[in-house]
């Protein structure tokens, strides 16, 4: 009897460590959080409506669970963005007051909480989200009280709703012209390799039909669950294989297994290239500059990215946050957007929705990356895109960067390659 | 031909790692019969020990000598680990003995509570261990090459494996451990003091599992939630490989790893990890108690 019983609960053990791993597991991007995940889980149920002096607006990311260590760092570089503006004046001549709210990486919180901070505190609008389930989560609640919310990751792109902004990249300003690049210099047989949910297959998705379009030669792709840690036998295959470039979509830990067994393996970036699209410096922290050294990335944006904006913002934000804190793209996509938004705000001399949007057309403001346009026909926004090497210091130099701001188009219109894709995938 | 050999290389490499994590593990839920959730967060104080020792290395000592740092961690974390392990015995487990459910509940708690704590210390991001040199790169046999990591942790769990069996087997307090876990009464009436044997043998579980951590600085990522990666497939080893036994979590272990590595080879991952999954359920339909049973005089 007692055996019995104990099989139960091993079994309920184990589905409920599962469940913490499933969720665990949906690590969207990158890893960036210069102190711990749980300060600042300050709730400003305090409030009692506008005073008249000050505009709430909402940041909601998870400051507790499985992504608070990548959403932290982006929801302190709003806050230093919306202490920046205050101290020269304010938005409309009023102090922004942010209201912040825990997402708990938990997409029905995401909902919830968007929903409270619309309707209860009644913002002007939200900074917030990392993953793409969240984003998908706070989309019909912004859309149904007609909020605004600023999103700051890059992403699989195929959608545009017209109550969020996208500040962080669309896929043809990251994946598609890495895929241009490595072409180009790296040569032309090409393995996929990702962690195994939306984003990795979607962007492979758009990869598989560019690669084709050029004519060039998919060798392989692999998907592995999130969280993946033993990459012997898919470094075999990749041996096997032996592709020029490695296309690398992982997400979260399994990165650093990868890279370190891949340079236990004996493959260096001599042999093959491997460029990663969610990798940035804070993930090269974990993983070790001296084992992915000479591997490439593509992003907007580096700490190393040689702005005078950027050396301002590195200054600041490490002055706030520590000398050991690192910034990076989604970082800096958090930061400027709380910019745009103000400038929006300025430019409608109001802060309805209706008003703020119609005027955030072509907005433009000198981002640490560079110059960044909202497009008015679908509110992300152009972005320079930049291809980068990893270097022994853990920082990235930059190979190469478009001459221009590429204009953002999350449904790949302008690819003939990509026109079955986009109908495919847009569901 | 080539390939055969590489995937069972591979294969017995994962069957050690898989060994590694589910040794201390055996001992505790297979020996003692406690659930323990907090193993994976054990693992994961022994893989921040190793990280805490580089960095006084890197600081302090010549780096000449910067080597040694992962040859003193691993007795480093086998002992704190066992110290943990020993303090969680004492203050929790011991009153928890009959209650299986209360303590799969209590020592999850505790394995949130160590994963906190890892975290306000070390940060939320995972953090870099830099493997020894000795450890980088790989033995070159024909045109394969074999990671010196994998064949350092195989050699590791093999030791691990060894001292386990010995003292258990060969060394009079050992046998007490087992005449305690297979008839607790008689034991007690025979003047073994079970309390005292009872936290030596959760302690020596837990020292294991500060083992595997150390080691697996070598493959993969160190933050406060290593564990939770870790601890489905520790219990997947001790249950198919039959509560209670020692060679049942080692042939469970090699087991796993070459069938999961050459369904992983042949398909991928994804459907690698399903197809083990389903294997494993057949597996227990056919055999409940697992590869090896243990016999026992307790009446249960």
């Amino acid at each position: 009897m007692r055996k019995r019983n104990f099989f139960y609960l091993l079994i309920l053990g184990l589905l409920a460590i599962f469940m913490v791993a499933c969720s665990a597991a949906d690590n969207a991007a990158s890893a960036t959080d210069p102190e711990e995940g749980t300060e600042t889980t300050e709730e400003s149920e305090s409030n009692e409506g506008n005073d008249g002096d000050t505009i709430k607006v909402g940041i909601l990311h998870s400051l507790s669970g499985t992504m608070a260590i990548s959403e932290t760092s982006v929801q302190q570089a709003e806050l230093l963005a919306i202490e920046e503006i205050n101290e020269n004046g304010g938005v409309l001549g009023k102090q922004l007051e942010p209201v912040i709210e825990d997402g708990a990486s938990d997409w029905p919180t995401f909902a919830e909480k968007a929903n409270k901070l619309l309707q209860q505190d009644e913002v002007a609008t939200i900074f917030g989200g990392w993953t793409s389930a969240s984003r998908k989560a706070m989309l019909p609640v912004v859309e149904e009280h007609n909020g605004l919310l600023f999103y700051p990751v890059q992403y699989e792109g195929m959608e545009d709703s017209p109550n969020i902004f996208y500040t962080g990249a669309a896929p043809n300003q990251q994946i598609v012209p890495a895929v241009d690049w490595l072409l180009e210099n790296r040569g032309d047989s090409f393995f996929l390799l990702g962690s195994d949910y939306v984003f990795p297959r979607t962007a492979n998705a758009a990869i598989r039909a560019q690669l084709e379009n050029e004519g060039a030669e998919l060798v392989g792709e692999e998907y592995t669950p999130l969280g993946h840690t033993d990459y012997n036998t898919v470094i075999a295959k990749i041996r096997n294989e032996n592709p020029d470039v490695i296309f690398n979509t992982l997400n979260g830990d399994s990165n650093v297994a990868f890279f370190k067994q891949l340079k236990d393996a004996g493959i260096t970036s001599d042999d093959i290239t491997v460029l990663s699209v969610s990798v940035a410096e804070e993930e090269i922290k974990g993983i070790g500059a001296d084992v992915i050294e000479g591997h490439l990335t593509s992003w907007n944006y580096y700490q190393t990215t040689d702005t005078p904006e950027n050396e301002e913002f590195v200054a600041s934000y490490q002055a706030e946050y520590g000398e050991d804190a690192v910034t990076a793209d989604p970082i800096e996509a958090g930061y400027f957007g709380v910019y745009l938004w103000a400038k929006a705000v300025e430019e409608a001399g109001t802060t309805d929705v209706d008003e703020v949007r119609e005027a955030a057309k072509g907005i433009t403001f000198d981002a640490p990356n560079g110059t960044v346009t909202i497009d008015g026909d679908n509110q992300h926004v152009y972005k320079t895109v930049r291809i980068g090497e990893v270097q022994s210091d853990g920082m990235i130099s930059e190979l190469w960067q478009t001459e221009e701001p590429v204009k953002p188009d999350p449904y790949l219109d302008e690819y003939d390659w990509a026109s079955d894709l986009s109908e495919s995938l847009a569901e | 031909m080539n390939e055969i050999i590489l995937t069972l290389f591979n294969g017995i490499s994962l069957g050690s790692i898989l060994l590694l994590i589910a040794l201390g593990l055996a001992i505790t839920f297979g020996l003692m019969n406690v659930i323990n959730m907090a193993h994976g967060e054990l693992i994961m104080v022994g893989a921040y020990i190793t990280y805490v020792i580089q960095t006084i290395f890197m600081n302090y000592a010549p780096p000449e000598y910067f080597d040694l740092y992962f040859i003193i961690s691993i007795p480093v974390a086998l002992i704190v680990a066992a110290g943990i392990g020993m303090l969680l015995e004492v203050s929790l487990i011991r009153h928890l003995y009959k209650r299986p459910l209360d303590s799969l509940l209590a020592t999850w708690g505790v394995g949130l509570i160590l994963q906190q704590t890892a975290r306000s210390i070390f940060g939320a991001p995972n953090v870099g261990v830099t493997s020894p040199s000795f450890l980088t790169g790989g033995l070159e046999v024909g045109s394969l090459i074999l990671p010196y990591s994998r064949l350092f942790i195989l050699g590791l769990s093999i030791v691990c494996l060894f001292s386990i069996f010995y003292y258990f087997y060969r060394t009079a307090s050992g046998r007490r451990v087992r005449a305690v876990m297979q008839n607790r009464q008689m034991a007690e009436c025979l003047g073994v003091s079970t309390r005292k044997v009872d936290m030596l043998t959760f302690a020596i579980g837990s020292g294991f599992a500060g083992v595997a951590g150390c080691a697996l600085t070598l493959l993969g990522a160190i933050g406060p939630t290593i564990g939770t990666s870790y601890i489905i497939d520790a219990f997947m080893v001790v249950v198919v490989g039959g509560v209670g036994a020692l060679f049942g979590a080692v042939s469970g272990a090699f087991g796993i790893g070459i069938l999961n590595t050459i369904f992983e080879y042949v398909t991928n991952a994804t459907l690698g990890k399903v197809l083990i999954f389903i294997v494993i359920i057949a597996f227990l339909q056919w055999r409940p108690s697992g590869l090896v049973m243990s016999r026992s005089r307790s009446l249960d």
